[in-house]
């Protein structure tokens, strides 16, 4: 430890990382105790989303590009499919998923 | 009927072996006759922490496979009276374990001991499955961790789906959670979960808290389990739960860091012995 982290060491700390740890862990637990009881069904919504999409549109399976991120109250899927063609080469379709 | 504890975790090295050794100790001293299953077959270890390394013959394995009794294949303890050991393979793969098998086992130790302790590997694999398969209660050794306590979390959901008794649909197993390598100084500092957050996370019981402490490193070099060293903090923790498991109300202690570290401690950066 040098001199400086002496001094540093008396200001008030940073938030602590065991906050984060907990808050993290609640969070991704949540999720995960859903899962045991049902399956998770994130998996098969993205297949079933892409099927749906493919019965209109031939689409390349390899651009598809699909996000999840589990928050605390609300997840989101995102799910971005590259339609092909001379029209404007997007389109996205977006599902709120789980409450925990 | 003997009751089957499982001691598990789903992550490795966070202190099963180590709590498995002590309180099956424990609960010998307290006069219950304890048998301690290594099942973590193919990297067998209790012998080494309990110290009965050189008289290890026969194994789990051997008796499953009839090449052994069981009776042969028992260690009894030198120091503890109704204290015994069976230990796991050293050579074989989980798959020589079957369900029959282990069962069989159980249940003829069943007719001798009180407590059966089965010191789970880790993971979720078979292995594990069968060690927690036959419990009627969980000892959850937990470290204050992200992932060792994302990982109890887990396995206290296949203890409530896989094991014998969630599938016979009877009570379910008894959970007690056991935070061990616990350092009050590092969670005073901001750096490590606290005992509360764990327990609010996995919500079970608390047998005990073990700290983070030098005495279990000692006592795996000597083989003897840690709660031989009465004089140890450890040691003591072990004693306390292993109290609490028999039904005696205790305090949890050894949770309160260090005195603050004097000027000069600070200034050259000592840490906490
Ligand atoms: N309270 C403690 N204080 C300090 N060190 C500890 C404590 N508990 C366990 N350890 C150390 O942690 C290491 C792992 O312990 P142990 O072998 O009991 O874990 P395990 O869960 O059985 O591991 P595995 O998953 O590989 O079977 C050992 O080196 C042990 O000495
Ligand atoms: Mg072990």
């Amino acid at each position: 430890m040098s001199w400086l982290d002496f001094f540093r060491a008396n200001r008030k700390p940073e938030p602590a990382s065991a906050t984060q740890a907990k808050e993290r862990l609640q969070i991704v637990l949540a999720h995960e105790r859903i899962g045991r009881t049902r399956e998770d069904f994130l998996p098969r919504l993205q297949q079933d989303l892409v099927a749906v999409v493919a019965r209109y549109v031939a689409i390349d399976p390899g651009k598809v590009n699909v996000a999840l991120d589990r928050g605390g109250d609300i997840s989101t899927l995102a799910i971005e499919i590259e339609l092909p063609g001379a029209k404007p080469a997007s389109a996205g379709a977006s599902a709120e998923a789980v409450r925990a | 009927m003997a009751q089957v504890i499982v001691v598990t975790s789903g992550k490795g090295g966070v202190g099963k072996t180590t709590t498995s050794a002590a309180i099956a100790t424990g609960l010998a001293l307290a006069g219950k006759k304890t048998v301690v299953i290594d099942f973590d077959v193919g990297l067998r270890n209790l012998d080494l922490i309990m110290g009965v390394e050189r008289r290890v013959v026969f194994d789990i394995v051997n008796v499953i496979q009839g090449e052994a009794r069981l009776n042969q294949a028992l260690i009894r303890d030198k120091r503890v009276d109704g204290l015994a050991i069976l230990p796991a393979s050293q050579t074989r793969d989980k798959d020589a374990l079957t369900k029959e098998g282990v069962a069989e086992i159980i249940e003829e130790l069943g007719k001798d001991f009180d407590y059966i302790l089965c010191d789970s590997p880790a993971g979720i694999e078979k292995g594990a499955l069968l060690a927690l398969y036959f419990a009627d209660q969980a000892i959850v050794v937990t470290n204050p961790e992200v992932s060792s306590v994302r990982d109890s979390d887990r396995i206290l959901g296949v203890l409530q789906s896989k094991s014998k008794r969630a599938e016979e649909k009877r009570d379910k197993v008894k959970e007690h959670l056991l935070v061990t390598r616990y350092d009050p100084n590092r969670v005073e500092r901001g750096e490590m979960l606290k005992l509360e957050d764990v327990r609010e996370i996995l919500a079970i019981p608390l047998l005990g808290v073990i700290p983070e402490n030098e005495s279990v490193l000692r006592a795996s070099n000597t083989g003897m389990p840690v709660i031989l060293d009465t004089e140890s903090v450890a040691g003591q923790a072990y004693k306390d739960a292993v109290g609490r498991f028999l039904g005696e109300e205790l305090p949890h202690r050894f949770l309160e860091p260090d005195k603050k570290p004097g000027l000069l401690r600070r200034l050259f950066g000592g840490r906490a012995a």
